[in-house]
């Protein structure tokens, strides 16, 4: 499945109906510059959509991660604490969490609308 | 270069200490080290040529301009270290009788009074080690209050998107939930929203004011009174009083309760880990419930030590960071009734200098008079040139002046936020604008230059991820 956008910077790949992968756009990384801390929900966790699910600490400034989705979270990226840098070098690879139980959604832009949202900020 | 443990050989030393003027007893074999302790064993004047070299590395108040401003560290008079070392301040025991440092409480008791003066404030103490410390002393007396009244579901602490961070952390420390209140176009606390926010469970406010865009929020007396209309307490985080000492009280505003940063705001060296000191002041309705002891005086005029039976215990040694608030009345005393109050106009009066020179070349986030501080976005100067507010803070360094506060306030994207402090002379503050102007123009014919700046220093950019991820704070051997 292609990617889609949420207008606050993080993607989501649905891999079917109800369960999909989160992470960070490379907009995001980019703006936040290197990251040095990542804080991840537990699996097993409800999360709603447009509501924090997680947050990253850069040189510059904490960031909220918001959830593009309402669900639970099915897996979580641990590599990613002790290596919060792997979503500054590979942020489309570099997954938060799988979440299952998808009930709701946020309003969500493809790649193209996705870009052409960012190069209008 | 290296560190002091790698320098100097076994078997040196110096005479800068003193010698031994007290009965050596010996300690029982069983409680000695086996091993000498790995103390570095150098000269005197390696050790001299250790220190300067480290200074050479950095660049301080002392070196050159400093627009981090009173938020980090103004200038500090020297006068302040020479009472502080006074060998009746510096050279005697917290837990001396009473009778033998009634100096020493004078002064504790004193400066309480002068804040209390300042601020609008009828209590005070000197305890808080520094801002945080304080907020969080602060907001223990607001629970406390309320806890005390039988009002048990005041639970939330209202803080303005442009709030310093440690406002919240201090309130979610303390145990409350947060709340957070968005700012209107103008920077200031969106009314209509604080109105919706607030209500039964509403525990109190937290404000900076002038707020961290340098504003001063207009509608202040409202935002209080609905505060406490709603059954709510405020607190004022005095970091940015050096804009308003002197001139306008928290307490007239309405707060309940502050801190003040006197290590900034009263000119007393710190960073680096402190010391600082935080006092928290508060009006009459939160006085029973302050930390720990108080000095009062008696009726022969002889201070003491007292404290209430309904305080929420101490938050640090009682005497809290005694020299740092000897520091402070020097301070205080030096300037004056008159002198207070004319710092903070200078300060303002430099801040808005700098701003109005500046609006030609730089967008400033928020137009109209700022207090001592003003924020400028480089979001559309970053999509000129690929430069970034980081890259032009390094590219001052160049011309021996501090960068100022980067990305915050958060609400303003690629921000820098410039303090100049009073202490700058009318030179200064040019020689900075055009220092930036000609940082602009340079960024749009050559920005690849400016993102390898600074060129000039001893140290370029250091690796702040590494800095953050893997810091070394203990000297090993094996390093």
């Amino acid at each position: 499945m292609a990617k889609l956008f949420s207008k606050s910077h993080e993607w989501v790949e649905m891999t079917d109906e109800t369960t999909a992968v989160i992470g960070l756009t490379d907009y995001a990384q980019k703006e936040l510059g290197g990251l040095v801390f990542v804080n991840l929900p537990e699996e097993g966790d409800d999360i709603t959509a447009g509501e924090t699910f997680a947050d990253v600490e850069s040189v510059k400034a904490v960031s909220d991660v918001i959830s593009p989705v309402t669900g639970v979270v099915s897996e979580v990226n641990e590599e990613l604490l002790d290596a919060p840098e792997s979503i500054n070098e590979a942020p489309y690879e570099a997954w938060f969490v799988k979440v299952s139980d998808i009930t709701e959604k946020e309003e969500l832009l493809t790649e193209e609308e996705y870009d052409a949202f960012v190069a209008a900020l | 270069m290296d560190l002091i443990f790698n320098i100097g050989q076994e078997g040196r030393k110096l005479s800068l200490l003193p010698g031994c003027d007290v009965e050596t007893v010996s300690i029982s074999d069983g409680l000695r080290r086996n091993n000498p302790p790995k103390l570095p064993q150098l000269s005197e004047n390696e050790i001299s040529r250790h220190y300067t070299k480290l200074a050479e590395r950095t660049h301080g108040v002392n070196n050159g301009f400093y627009p981090l401003g009173s938020c980090t560290m103004k200038y500090n008079p020297k006068v302040n270290e020479e009472t502080a070392s006074l060998e009746g301040f510096a050279g005697i025991h917290p837990l001396q009788k009473e009778s033998t440092v009634q100096g020493c409480l004078e002064v504790t008791h004193k400066i309480s009074q002068y804040l209390c003066e300042i601020t609008g404030m009828d209590s005070f103490t000197m305890q808080p080690a520094a801002g945080a410390h304080g907020e969080f002393t602060g907001l223990l007396l607001i629970k406390a209050y309320h806890v005390d009244r039988g009002d048990m579901n005041r639970k939330k602490i209202i803080v303005p998107d442009s709030a310093h961070g440690t406002n919240p952390a201090s309130a979610a420390m303390c145990g409350f939930d947060i709340v957070s209140i968005p700012s209107s176009d103008d920077g200031c606390v969106d009314i209509e929203a604080l109105r919706e926010a607030v209500g039964y469970d509403t525990a109190g406010l937290m404000l900076t004011n002038p707020n961290t865009l340098g504003i001063f929020d207009k509608n202040i007396t409202e935002i209080t009174k609905i505060v406490h209309e709603a059954g709510g307490l405020c607190y004022y985080d005095g970091a940015n009083l050096n804009a308003v000492m002197g001139i306008v009280r928290p307490g007239d505003m309405g707060f309940d309760c502050v801190h003040v940063n006197i290590h900034k705001t009263f000119s007393t060296p710190h960073g680096g880990g402190g010391p600082g000191s935080g006092p928290v002041g508060c009006k009459a309705l939160l006085a029973p419930y302050l930390p720990g002891t108080q000095v009062s005086l008696d009726e022969n005029r002889d201070c003491h030590y007292t404290a209430s039976e309904k305080s929420t215990g101490a938050v640090k040694q009682f005497h809290g960071n005694f020299l740092v608030n000897v520091r402070a009345l020097t301070y205080l005393l030096t300037l004056g009734r008159e002198g207070i109050p004319e710092a903070s106009s200078n300060a303002v009066l430099n801040a808005n200098y700098m701003r109005v020179k500046l609006a030609d070349t730089f967008d400033i986030a928020y137009p109209g008079t700022c207090m001592h501080e003003f924020v400028m976005s480089l979001e559309n100067f970053k999509k000129e040139t690929g430069c970034s507010a980081l890259d032009v803070a390094k590219g001052l360094l160049d011309y021996g002046m501090h960068p100022p506060t980067m990305y915050f306030p958060l609400i303003v994207h690629e921000a820098l936020m410039i303090e100049p402090t009073e202490t700058e002379p009318k030179e200064v503050l040019d020689r900075c604008i055009e220092a930036l102007k000609e940082i602009h123009a340079k960024a749009h014919e050559d920005p690849e230059h400016l993102k390898g700046a600074p060129h000039n220093t001893v140290i370029g950019r250091p690796d702040e991820v590494t800095a953050a991820r893997n810091p070394i704070l203990c000297f090993s051997r094996e390093v």
